[in-house]
């Protein structure tokens, strides 16, 4: 499991990353893993608000569709519109495959060093 | 193999349609197309070998055993066939005068009349096309009633996480927002969880049960009152009716309004795109919601297909229901239970059950321990199962199981073909943990072996086009 130190992660498989004050959001190798090969990804428009703990969009693999959930409340303000023709990428990359960036950040979900988020997993996993 | 459109030759064809003996009448310009269409051209017997070769290369309930999970793929009698194929039901106008067709108005009546029984429900509307539009009809009766008493306030349903992802998209399609509650550990409703979401905003709540692990919630009556003290209704869906038919009416567990697929527990071949047909039920106090069922009439508030929707599956329905009789359906439904929960108790021992109890018509089995022993998925298993001649079960569903294989014998197999069965999982359970690569490349001898899905979703070719 590739997990890097530099970001923060949900329980809920996001990871996040500050820059300034944009939050850039994706999900994790783990998530990406058990989802199995993503083939769709739907996207919020520009302008949309988000909710932490609230779905902004979703990710369908061969498997299944899950939600992605936000970590934060705020205003999205780029999405990654690469991922719409080429949703392989979260798979190939998940920490490169960016899919939102949020600013007017409000409320923030409970977030997960990298170590507590691979204990996390392990627990998941069982 | 190719398709019948690559097997065309210009100029080939055969005689199917009669000799016009009317006067011929051009098609008026404007109306006509341009040029021909390009239909595929070739012999009679073309055709024939055409579809035989494509028989010869699907699994049917006619073939072989086939339990697939939650979706009960049972033996359909040939009788409800022959009825369905009569010319006076087969042949029927659906303008029709109303006193022409008064045989047709008597079925859809008898069976609305049996469905009510079956289920406790007072009216019935056979309107809907299939599961998901009765859904769609049921939760619009639930709209209907909150709309009429100006209780504005009701936007949300509550659907279980176990629940057939129909669920969630049916409230959404109705313009409702979808409260997803966890299962309790026993993949049963968490009352607590329930009750933490219920309020003056809750418009109803969708269950199926027995459950889509194939448990009986006992917690149910419970659950209708707690759903009606905050003011919601309560959803039925039909999926998982096979199991309780008879035995026990969702009417007398609390619900209000139901939906059946006819085309799985009532019998017609199903699995193939259709069609299919949904009854709607209701209690008495949403029955003026329902759409018009009568033939040709639009009395009601609400249409939701053209006429009286997909009659001859009506047909099949009430001839499965004559032809069974009172003491039949309940016998066939303790069937479906006695046969899965022997099945289970059988493949027990290897793959292990993820809900290690009594069962009703279906059952899953947990496969990440034996994943995590010999890097063998369910996956891998569903597709060895295919070399045995045996339909695999469903895959992966429900998702609250991970490596979840979900089978459903249903009530017509024989306890020979259980024994069978179960010795196949007992071997590929063997198998597994001596030749794991064996498993990862099967199937080693069916027609087609791991169509690639995901390019299949990526970029999906839906039609075929004549190359220029």
């Amino acid at each position: 499991m590739n997990t890097p130190t530099d970001l923060k992660y949900s329980k809920s498989h996001e990871w996040l990353r500050m820059e300034g004050d944009v939050a850039v959001i994706g999900i994790s190798d783990f998530a990406q893993s058990e989802l199995g090969d993503v083939v769709f990804v739907n996207l919020p428009a520009e302008g949309d608000t988000t909710t932490a703990g609230e779905p902004f969009g979703d990710v369908e693999s061969v498997k299944a569709v899950s939600d992605l959930v936000s970590p934060v409340s705020g205003t999205v303000c780029a999405i990654n519109e690469e991922l719409l023709d080429a949703p392989e990428k979260i798979n190939e990359d998940p920490y490169g495959a960016w899919m939102i960036k949020v600013n007017g950040i409000g409320d923030t979900e409970e977030l997960l060093d990298a170590a507590d988020y691979e204990k996390h997993c392990e627990e998941e996993k069982g | 193999m190719k398709l019948i459109f690559e097997k065309s030759v210009a100029g080939r064809h055969c005689d199917l349609l009669p000799r016009c003996d009317v006067e011929y009448v051009e098609v008026p310009k404007g109306f006509a197309r341009e040029k021909a269409p390009a239909l595929p051209e070739l012999s009679e017997v073309d055709v024939t070998r055409h579809y035989t070769e494509l028989d010869h290369r699907v699994h049917g309930v006619n073939c072989g055993f086939y339990p697939l999970g939650s979706c009960t793929m049972k033996y359909n009698p040939r009788i409800d066939e022959e009825m369905a194929a009569l010319p006076g039901f087969a042949g029927v106008h659906p303008l029709a005068p109303k006193d022409a067709v008064k045989g047709c108005r008597e079925v859809l009546d008898t069976a609305a009349k049996y469905l009510c029984e079956i289920t406790g429900m007072d009216g019935m509307t056979f309107q809907p096309a299939a599961g998901a539009h009765g859904e769609f009809t049921g939760v619009l009766l639930i709209k209907q009633y909150h709309d009429k008493r100006g209780d504005k306030k009701r936007t949300k349903i509550i659907v279980p996480d176990s629940a057939h992802g129909t669920n969630p998209a049916t409230a959404a399609m109705c313009g409702y927002q979808v409260v997803n509650i966890p299962s309790a550990p026993n993949g049963c409703v968490d009352l607590e969880a329930l009750k933490a979401v219920l309020g003056d905003d809750t418009a109803g709540l969708m269950l199926t049960n027995p459950n889509t692990v194939g448990i009986f919630d006992e917690n149910i009556l419970e659950i209708t009152k707690l759903v009606h003290e905050a003011g919601g209704l309560c959803y039925y869906d039909g999926a998982n009716l096979n199991a309780i038919m008879g035995v026990v009416r969702p009417g007398d567990m609390g619900f209000d309004c139901i939906h059946m697929n006819l085309h799985k527990t009532f019998a017609t071949p199903h699995g193939g795109g259709g069609p299919g047909a949904c009854a709607v039920g209701c209690k008495e106090f949403l029955r003026e919601f329902l759409p018009a069922s009568a033939l040709m009439q639009g009395e009601g508030h609400l249409q939701v297909r053209a006429f009286a929707g997909n009659f001859l599956v009506v047909v099949r329905a009430l001839t499965y229901l004559l032809t069974l009789g009172r003491e039949g359906v309940p016998e066939a439904a303790q069937n479906a239970v006695l046969n899965a929960n022997y099945l289970m108790q059988k493949i027990k021992g290897t793959f292990e059950p993820a809900f290690d109890r009594i069962c009703m018509h279906e059952f899953v089995l947990d496969l990440s321990e034996f994943k995590k022993e010999t890097g063998v998925s369910a996956l891998d298993v569903a597709k060895s199962l295919i070399d045995y001649g045996m339909h695999p079960p469903t895959m992966y569903f429900p998702m609250i199981v991970h490596e979840a294989l979900m089978l459903e014998p249903t009530e017509t197999e024989s306890k020979e073909t259980l024994d069978w069965a179960a010795e196949v999982y007992r071997k590929l359970y063997e198998l597994g943990k001596t030749d794991p690569q064996y498993m990862h490349d099967a199937p080693h001898h069916a027609q087609i072996g791991r169509p690639d899905e995901v390019r299949a979703a990526r970029q999906p070719v839906l039609r075929w086009k004549k190359p220029e």
